[in-house]
């Protein structure tokens, strides 16, 4: 090709002595990419390229606007752009301040949506019960025929559960639902907070209604043996999941931050802390539910100090007593 | 029309642009993850059966027969294959997947870093919005009514699914070997369009633009020399110009 004038000749000089370096940007960075632990060495060979990169493509944008080498550079300076500011990685020391720092400060702040969660949670409970209690013929909206032939009969659903799953995959089950449960009580704050609200009442309702069902057959007690040892954490982690989703809400409805989704993010990424111990304490349940609850060996009594202690161990890791945080004197 | 841009600030003054991909590119790589879901929790769900039961005739194995061990090395296991591959492989992969590799696009945050396994796992329990009613009709919509083309769950978690693609990767090798052989950047780039735009243009028209562009890169050659050849040979030393461009 002809040399049509000193600009070009120019850029084909700088192009010629940069277009090595450029070639080897790729391997660089796929092995940067890739370690997990760089060294000193690797975190100054990076920045150094980075510098280099930004300047050639500073030149670069100048000189050859919208050309695929331009665009090349502009994905390289990037990738080393995001390598270069990630974060440092401590995860030991990361999941010890999240458990005891950063969590209970969450449900500190979120203290009175939860109050008035399970406020809420306790009233749609009485409705549910009052509702069944005047008309009995409602439970047929909320529990399955089977389930209301059973208890009709004199017999819970839960009584003969063990004969038909094995625990471990009944507590499979259950605990996989619980978080499913949570966690949509949780997302579906983003329609400003509605949904949240919508899945507690339900929740509340049905379970009162139920009770209120069992009780008029006599099998109120025997429901009650059945939930005593998981329902102390497991109901209470649904209120709290449900204060998260409000939070969620209330950061659509009263920002906090410039613009809503902003206000949105940082919500999410402060309760989404919280939903992760919640998810750890379900888990818990689910085991509880199918080894201990549907068990006719264990006693009321040994179900209430395991419903009671669990639901001690929940408020400790709530509060990060249980991962070693100490109480700030006044 | 040109994707959206989100352009970032960094020390070295040069600012960092990421292209920002859409409902296409986006859906693409959905499609792409979904097969491979499938396939994968079908060969693994296929396989530990037929291991099992010797067949993989659900509906001939007795009721039964599914023992707690099957249970937990076959059902178990195919369910978290399902619903686990996107979390896990966008945390293990980086913000990518197989799908979004293919499609080449990659997530980041807003921030332009590698999202944390934290962000990727709060977007990912957002599917459970995003899904609402059917096949993703809600994170669609949002999708295509948002400025940067971000699902509920994008905006939850604060990440962007901006372009990555390879393509230039391989064409950026092109161009450097284009310069040895003295081509400036700006006649690689022609010299790319052409071959690129190769199979859609019409037969006297690429001809044309081929004679005239290969005239101008060598003084040596002449329309009126080059007229005379065929299309085949035309279209072959535009491809010797840019070897390793990977186009056909």
């Amino acid at each position: 090709m002809s040399a049509s004038g000193g600009s070009e000749f120019g850029l084909q000089a700088w192009f010629a002595s940069r277009v090595e370096t450029w070639r080897g940007l790729a391997p660089i960075l796929q092995s940067l990419e890739r370690k997990h632990r760089h060294s000193p060495a690797d975190a100054a060979k990076a920045i150094e390229m980075y510098r280099a990169l930004g300047r050639d493509l500073s030149i670069a944008r100048r000189i050859l606007p919208d050309t695929r080498t331009t665009q090349a550079l502009e994905q390289r300076f990037a990738k080393l752009h995001a390598l270069i500011y990630r974060k440092p990685h401590d995860w030991r020391a990361s999941t010890l301040t999240l458990f005891r720092e950063e969590i209970p400060a969450v449900v500190h702040e979120l203290r009175t949506a939860i109050l008035w969660v399970s406020l809420l949670f306790a009233l749609s409970a009485a409705a549910g019960w009052w509702l069944v209690s005047t008309y009995p013929e409602l439970i047929g909206l909320l529990a399955s025929e089977e389930m209301i032939n059973g208890v009709e009969r004199g017999r819970l659903w839960t009584d003969d559960i063990l004969n038909v799953v094995p625990s471990s995959l009944l507590s499979i089950g259950i605990l996989t639902n619980n978080i499913v449960v949570s966690l949509m009580a949780f997302c579906v704050g983003v329609f400003f907070g509605l949904g949240t609200f919508y899945i507690i009442s339900m929740n509340g309702l049905m379970l009162g209604a139920i009770f209120a069902f069992t009780h008029q057959h006599g099998l109120a007690g025997s429901l009650a043996k059945f939930v005593v040892a998981h329902g102390f954490v497991e109901l209470s982690v649904i209120c709290i999941a449900g204060a998260a989703g409000v939070m969620l809400g209330e950061s659509l409805i009263r920002p906090t931050h410039a613009t809503r989704r902003e206000s949105f993010q940082k919500a999410t990424a402060k309760t989404s802390r919280l939903l992760l111990l919640c998810a750890l304490l379900l888990i818990g349940c689910g085991f509880i539910e199918g080894y201990i609850s549907p068990n006719p060996d264990f006693p009321m009594i040994n179900r209430l100090v395991i419903g009671i202690g669990y639901w001690v161990v929940m408020v400790g890791a709530l509060t990060g007593r249980l991962f070693g945080k100490r109480r700030v004197g006044v | 029309m040109n994707a959206p841009e989100v352009t970032l600030q960094s020390v070295t003054g040069v600012d960092v642009r990421l292209r920002i991909a859409g409902a296409g590119s986006r859906s693409f790589a959905f499609v792409i993850d979904w097969h491979i879901r499938l396939i994968l929790t079908l060969a693994w769900l296929f396989g530990g059966t037929f291991l099992f039961f010797g067949t993989v005739a659900l509906a001939d194995i007795d009721g039964e027969g599914f023992s707690s061990a099957y249970l937990f090395v076959v059902v178990v296991p195919t369910l978290a294959i399902y619903f686990l591959y996107h979390p896990i492989l966008e945390i293990a992969m980086h913000g990518r997947t197989p799908g979004k590799r293919i499609a080449g696009v990659r997530l980041v945050t807003r921030e332009g870093d590698i999202p944390s396994a934290g962000a990727l796992l709060v977007r990912n329990v957002f599917r459970l919005i995003d899904a609402l009613p059917a096949a993703y009709l809600v994170g669609l919509t949002s999708v295509i009514f948002t400025s940067q083309h971000v699902r509920i769950g994008d905006l939850a978690a604060g990440t962007l699914l901006v372009f990555d693609n390879t393509e230039k990767e391989t064409s950026f090798e092109a161009f450097c070997n284009a310069q040895q052989q003295g081509l400036s950047p700006q006649a690689a780039e022609l010299v790319y369009e052409l071959l690129d735009r190769w199979k859609t243009l019409e037969e006297p028209q690429r001809r044309e633009i081929a004679c005239n562009l290969l005239a101008r890169l060598d003084p040596n050659l002449t329309v009126h020399s080059l007229v005379t050849e065929t299309t085949a040979d035309l279209h072959d030393r535009l491809k010797r110009l840019l070897p390793g461009t990977g186009l056909t």
